[in-house]
């Protein structure tokens, strides 16, 4: 494949699951029109999901999930060793994710709720960085393919690569949606980061922040936002928890 | 004479499935000792994470079950929570909720047949080679997992995680625009129905037969999606509301999944169970296409459910025409019907593209739940798998298969069930 006059060589690239549902991975095969094209970038060393090839060797790891049992820890550290860079993709291997809602709960309360007396292994939901260096990380519940494919050409073409620095309200004026607040909802995209091109609220539903805080936010302007609109500050909260990315504002006076 | 060999098959992380599934063979002396199916997905606790949350941000939390049937998943949220709510949804925000799902069933079928199934029968290891040896298959695949996608993105704004479906209908309708627009593509891209159809043709269907007892849901009216009674091949009929004598689930040490069983040892869920339980309300097209492959009701062989799985494809982009030139005629301005929070408990189930999915819902008078159950089709399959992973080992034995045979066999026969590991392990 030749770049601007250079000539390059694919990628090696693997792709690992810990605990999660396996969207993020499926991204990688949707956007078909363009997807020969992807794949011609890419030397798939290791995809359990679509390939019954495995090898060993490989420069970037696209790593999705959080971490909930100790065999995953070592896995994770195994495809660290492994790989040259290392990409958390998708909110449960950025943030833990949807998963980290039992964190607050007694692990062994879970268990017995859902499995009776059979013997389980679990933990509360951790992230990727919280066990082994992340060289990139892409949230997003699921990921945007497009992103994907902007970070995985960047690392090919060597170029620089960085996601947006502004909140989801900026894409979604851009798409000239009424505000969701003027229609008497608590959106978070006035503090989440952009690059989901605003599907949420272009789909009158909330952002719930599933790519977690913006760079910058004025959160105290956020909450007084909320209480000025009337609207409830558990429901605030509870959506600030949906996807863990707001562990910092939690507590936060709001 | 059958060999006195001994071997033993340990796959461990079964590729070319969704999720974490392990495959261990041991025959001793020419005799199965051991055939297991050990699930081992680590699990998530959604029936825990559900408690406490507010109605209308359930299908939300829940459609992160799966990254593959996320609008199955939503939908029957909203379905056990509008009954146990005593909401209506309009009937326009019903037929834009199907359109979504007949997208949804469309790409995870294709992604199996194309992407997880067929490279076994081709003796590649996975759809890349495919792309320059069979580009016109992988076009073929590619344009009909898209189609659904499209049609799945039009009507709920993603494909996975779907952001339109709510409580008392839906949030955005599509524009007419929209909606012709996919028409179109539907049309434009009929003739990929014809090709696949032509390529698994060609492809031998190994052949296998366990009777076994088939679950579906069963809707009067149509060949059945959201709702309706539960029934299966062996004669059992049940309200949506008695799902758990539909599955009397159980642990095993073996398995982060659980088993299920109803009349017999075990039982079938999926495109198949399906297909047997509502031959008659295919549409034409569908059943020309079962006859074309001699799948005819009620058929025993597992892996026949890949052609089952074609037969809805064209049952469903039938289907999905028809209700977009309803929609077209309707002002679509009635998506929504506002409620009250209310305490109350429901069943919600739909055919979700593996097969029947329920969710149960329990509310507390401010509408937050207070107790939630799944029961996933692949945790329905499970016994299955492992009970046809023993009968398929001893005909391979007693026809006198190498070990690297009987090995292709029961990796092919694990994925042809299309299980949904980490969604069983929710």
């Amino acid at each position: 494949m030749n770049h601007l006059g250079f000539k390059l060589d694919s990628i090696k690239i693997g792709s690992f699951d810990f605990t999660c549902c396996e969207g993020c991975q499926l991204q990688l095969a949707n956007r078909e029109s363009s997807l020969p094209d992807f794949l011609a970038l890419l030397d798939i060393r290791n995809f359990r999901e679509i390939s019954s090839e495995r090898h060993d060797d490989y420069d970037i790891a696209l790593v999705e999930g959080s971490i909930t049992r100790s065999d995953e820890i070592r896995r994770l550290k195994t495809i660290r060793q492994k790989a040259k860079v290392l990409v958390a993709y998708g909110s449960c291997a950025c943030f833990g994710g949807v998963n980290s809602r039992k964190n607050p709960i007694p692990q062994e309360e879970l268990i017995r709720e859902v499995y009776g007396d059979k013997h389980i292994e679990t933990m509360p939901s951790m992230r990727i960085a919280d066990f082994v260096q992340v060289d990139y990380s892409i949230p997003g519940c699921p990921v945007s393919k497009k992103e994907v494919e902007q970070i995985v050409v960047g690392l090919v073409t060597r170029s620089l690569v960085s996601l947006p620095r502004f909140p989801v309200c900026v894409e979604c004026k851009q798409r000239l949606n009424t505000c969701l607040f003027d229609l008497g909802e608590i959106c978070l995209g006035p503090v989440t980061r952009a690059g989901c091109d605003a599907v949420c609220p272009s789909g009158k539903t909330p952002c719930l922040g599933c790519r977690g805080p913006a760079d910058d936010i004025n959160f105290p302007a956020f909450s007084q936002l909320v209480h000025e609109q009337g609207l409830s500050t558990e429901e605030m909260r509870e959506k600030l928890a949906f996807y863990n990315g707001f562990t910092d504002y939690h507590d936060h006076e709001g | 004479m059958t060999m006195k060999v001994d071997f033993n098959i340990d796959i461990h992380h079964l590729p070319r499935v969704e999720g974490h599934g392990d495959i261990h063979i041991s025959v001793q002396e020419g005799r199965l000792a051991e055939a297991k199916w050990a699930v081992v997905e680590t699990p998530r606790f959604f029936e825990a994470m559900v408690k406490g949350l507010s109605a209308e941000r359930v299908p939300f939390l829940t459609s992160r079950i799966c990254g593959i049937c996320s609008i199955s998943h939503s939908l029957a949220s909203i379905r056990a929570l509008e009954r146990a709510m005593q909401i209506t949804p309009p009937e326009t925000a019903r037929a834009i909720r199907l359109l979504a799902m007949h997208g949804e069933t469309l790409q995870s079928h294709a992604l199996h047949l194309f992407f997880l199934a067929a490279p076994d029968f081709m003796g590649v290891p996975s759809i890349l080679p495919l792309l320059h040896s069979h580009p016109g298959v992988v076009e073929a695949g590619l344009l009909l997992k898209e189609l659904g996608n499209e049609l799945s993105i039009a009507t709920c704004g993603r494909a996975t995680h779907p952001v339109s479906l709510v409580l008392g209908g839906i949030s955005k309708a599509p524009s007419k625009q929209r909606l012709s627009e996919i028409q179109q593509m539907i049309a434009d891209r009929r003739p990929m129905l014809e090709r696949a159809m032509e390529f698994f043709r060609t492809l031998p269907v190994p052949e296998f037969v366990r009777e076994t007892e088939f679950i579906s849901l069963r809707d009067d009216e149509s060949y059945p999606f959201i709702g309706g009674n539960l029934v299966s091949t062996d004669g059992v009929v049940r309200d949506e509301n008695d799902y758990l004598l539909m599955t009397n689930e159980y642990t095993v040490d073996f398995s982060t999944s659980k088993f299920t069983k109803v009349s017999r040892e075990s039982s079938a869920a999926g495109a198949l169970a399906r297909f047997n339980n509502n031959y008659n309300q295919l549409n034409q097209q569908a059943r020309d296409v079962a006859a074309a492959f001699g799948l005819k009701p009620v058929c025993h062989n597992p892996f026949m459910n890949n052609i089952a799985q074609l037969v809805e494809c064209h049952h469903i982009v039938g289907s999905a025409e028809a209700i977009i030139d309803r929609l077209l005629d309707d002002d679509l301005s009635d998506i929504r019907t506002r409620y009250e929070p209310k305490a109350g408990a429901a069943t919600g189930a739909v055919e979700a593209p593996r097969g029947v999915l329920y969710h149960h819902m329990e509310t507390d008078e401010k509408g937050k739940v207070v107790k939630g159950d799944c029961i996933i089709p692949t945790t329905q399959n499970n016994a299955n798998i492992h009970h046809d992973l023993h009968a398929l080992v001893e005909q391979a034995l007693s026809e006198g298969k190498s070990e690297k045979e009987t090995e292709k066999l029961c990796v092919m026969l694990v994925r042809s069930y299309d299980p949904c590991i980490s969604c069983s392990v929710h």
